[in-house]
């Protein structure tokens, strides 16, 4: 025990003794680590922001997407019917989350005068299903379906079309058509290319006025959802789009398609980015390893006499060994507890989501990974003893009689 | 009783011409436990090796070191050191005090490969054995900020800091004026017996070697008593010659 602390003790000496050189030695190391341990890190974050942007789009893993037609008329089956048919496939089958887009223009009335505005209509579950997180207000929730004045949400260029900054005035908008009703902004989304207008209104708003602003109710957008959208299990996939094209199209005599719409082949992506970011920090983490053992080369040469003191004195080889590699091992653990602790105080102060994310709150902001920082820890310490190894092995075996020279 | 026996100890390196240096040839030497004995010779003489061989820093090629009457040459290279460590103190004529540690911790450097209590407790004994030398005031000096005399006494309370028995000295005054080698000489002698040590001084000062029980002579790699006036004369011949 006493040998172990030891040689712990004469390696901290060392280290103490020589800061200057420490320091230099672990510029390196510091630089290597932090770069590793911060890409990292930022890859993780990109990644996350790359998978969010994605199920904004496509929803999240796995979406599957559900069409139901008439196959002799095209048209949709009854609204009621659907609703009443998806109700029970969903709770035989336990699937929790499901959601119903549809996708057309509605009528609305700005101060520059009535426009056209593309609109989708989602059940609130969309916003879950596709990540929808407002850069202001709220996306929809149940209550707004039974709400005498739609809920709308709307990007920034709606917002500014409407002539108001934010929500703190609670604005609202006319639906234009044949029944106008006044609908309330309750959320803001950073959607839309350029100056697009982009509207969703929750589905089956109550009252007479439910298809108030539709272009033309007789599209049917409206009238029923002819998109369900279920969230499942990725391995129950396959499974799900067989069993609900069976179900449903059996209940409603209709032809059901079902395909999954989400990008399956993300992970995938993901990974090999994953790998190219560890792979540059494997390579510039050597790069800061080889200036450690140079320098951790030079120094124990230029200690051969003081080896051969502590020789004297009664030190094994062994002992020898394990003090310079200690040494090297110590001073590089430090530089990674000290580059660690840099990056993260740099990845916490970054504005992530501004740069990364276009301004978007991500909706699962990951911490500063673990695994990054373990890894810098582990990195740091493994250059260290490997480093220190080569100038351990120069420590043993210089002769004695010629260290000392008496 | 005796504590260090040297019987017909020889030393010889191969040389890369194939040829056989001899360095030390028949070395019959005993050293009794508390014994102060000297060793003078010229440079090259084989004085270090002899003594490298007695600090189990170096082997011999031939003839049998007993340590305690037991022989040394089938020890493994851990038990040597442990020996080492335990059994021997050295005091270097360049010091060869750790640099840029200071006095204290050079003096528990040696601890720092002891066990127990005496690893434990080490700046505390380095600390009492800096008093006894007469440094306990610069404790917190390090070597480059003492004079010469200095770091020769710092040297002498590192080699006694794990009460060893024997103490090897290489020209512990041959660094030092005379009057400072006086001094050190006369320190290390006593700290020494106070020890119960031995000490085995190798030195080109007759004045020096003289302060030993028994003196020998090393020339050409043979040890012979150094007894008579016209030995000691060419001894010191040999210090102004080298």
């Amino acid at each position: 025990m006493t040998g172990l602390l030891g040689a712990l003790s004469e390696a901290w000496d060392e280290v103490r003794v020589h800061k200057s050189r420490v320091v230099l030695s672990l510029v390196g190391v510091f630089l290597a680590v932090f770069a590793m341990t911060t890409v990292t890190a930022l890859g993780q974050l990109v990644a996350q922001v790359q998978q969010e942007s994605a199920e904004r789009g496509a929803g999240r893993p796995a979406t599957i997407q559900v069409n139901a037609f008439d196959p002799m008329t095209g048209m949709p089956p009854d609204a009621e019917e659907w609703d009443a048919a998806v109700a029970d496939f969903t709770e035989r089958y336990g699937i929790t989350t499901a959601a119903s887009v549809s996708y057309g223009e509605g009528l609305y009335r700005l101060p520059g005068g009535t426009q056209r505005v593309q609109t989708v209509r989602v059940s609130p579950s969309y916003g879950e299903l596709h990540r929808k997180e407002p850069v202001q207000g709220r996306w929809f929730r149940e209550g707004d379906r039974a709400s005498l004045s739609p809920a709308l949400v709307v990007n920034e260029a709606f917002l500014e079309a409407l002539g108001v900054p934010d929500l703190s005035s609670r604005p609202t908008v006319v639906l234009g058509g044949p029944t106008p009703v006044r609908a309330t902004i309750v959320g803001v989304v950073r959607e839309g290319y350029g100056s697009e207008l982009v509207a969703y209104r929750v589905d089956r708003s109550g009252g007479p006025w439910d298809d108030a602003g539709s272009v033309d109710t007789a599209q049917a957008m409206y009238g029923g959802p002819t998109t369900l959208e279920l969230w499942v299990q990725p391995d129950q996939a396959e499974q799900v789009m067989e069993i609900v094209s069976r179900d449903l199209g059996l209940a409603l005599g209709v032809q059901v398609d079902a395909y999954r719409q989400d990008a399956s082949g993300m992970e995938e992506t993901l990974a090999m980015l994953r790998l190219a970011i560890r792979g540059a920090g494997i390579v510039v983490l050597v790069l800061g390893g080889l200036g450690v053992l140079n320098i951790g080369l030079v120094t124990v040469r230029q200690r051969i006499r003081e080896i051969g003191v502590r020789r004297s004195f009664g030190a094994t080889s062994g002992r020898i060994f394990s003090a310079v590699m200690l040494e090297s091992v110590c001073a590089t653990a430090l530089a990674g507890v000290a580059a660690v602790g840099a990056s993260i105080v740099l990845v916490r102060n970054l504005p992530l989501e501004r740069l990364l994310n276009d301004g978007i709150p991500l909706a699962d902001t990951p911490g500063f990974p673990v695994a990054a920082a373990v890894e810098g820890l582990v990195a740091a310490t493994a250059v260290g003893a490997l480093a220190g190894l080569l100038p351990a092995i120069i420590a043993v075996r210089a002769k004695v009689i010629d260290a000392i020279r008496f | 009783m005796t504590l260090l026996a040297l019987e017909g100890i020889s030393r010889q390196v191969d040389l890369p011409d194939g040829s056989v240096l001899p360095i030390l040839t028949g070395i019959d030497l005993t050293v009794a436990p508390g014994e102060h004995v000297s060793i003078v010779g010229r440079s090259g003489s084989g004085k270090s090796t002899l003594l490298n061989i007695l600090g189990l820093l170096d082997t011999p090629s031939a003839g049998t070191y007993l340590l305690d009457g037991e022989p040394t040459d089938h020890l493994r290279a851990r038990r040597r050191s442990r020996l080492r460590g335990e059994v021997f103190g050295f005091v270097f004529q360049q010091f060869n005090l750790l640099p840029r540690r200071t006095a204290v911790e050079n003096v528990a450097a040696p601890l720092l490969y002891a066990r127990g209590r005496d690893f434990l407790r080490r700046r505390r004994t380095a600390a009492e054995m800096l008093d006894r030398v007469g440094l306990g005031g610069r404790a917190d000096q390090v070597p480059e900020r003492l004079s010469g005399g200095e770091q020769q006494r710092v040297a002498i309370a590192r080699a006694l800091v794990r009460a060893p028995r024997v103490v090897l000295a290489d020209e512990p005054t041959g660094a030092l004026d005379v009057e400072t080698g006086a001094q050190v000489m006369a320190l290390l002698a006593q700290a020494t017996a106070e020890n119960g040590a031995a000490l085995v001084t190798i030195t080109h000062d007759l004045s020096v070697a003289a302060l030993a029980g028994r003196r020998f002579r090393l020339e050409a790699g043979r040890l012979s008593p150094l007894v008579e006036q016209g030995a000691l004369g060419a001894a010191t011949s040999d210090r102004s010659s080298a």
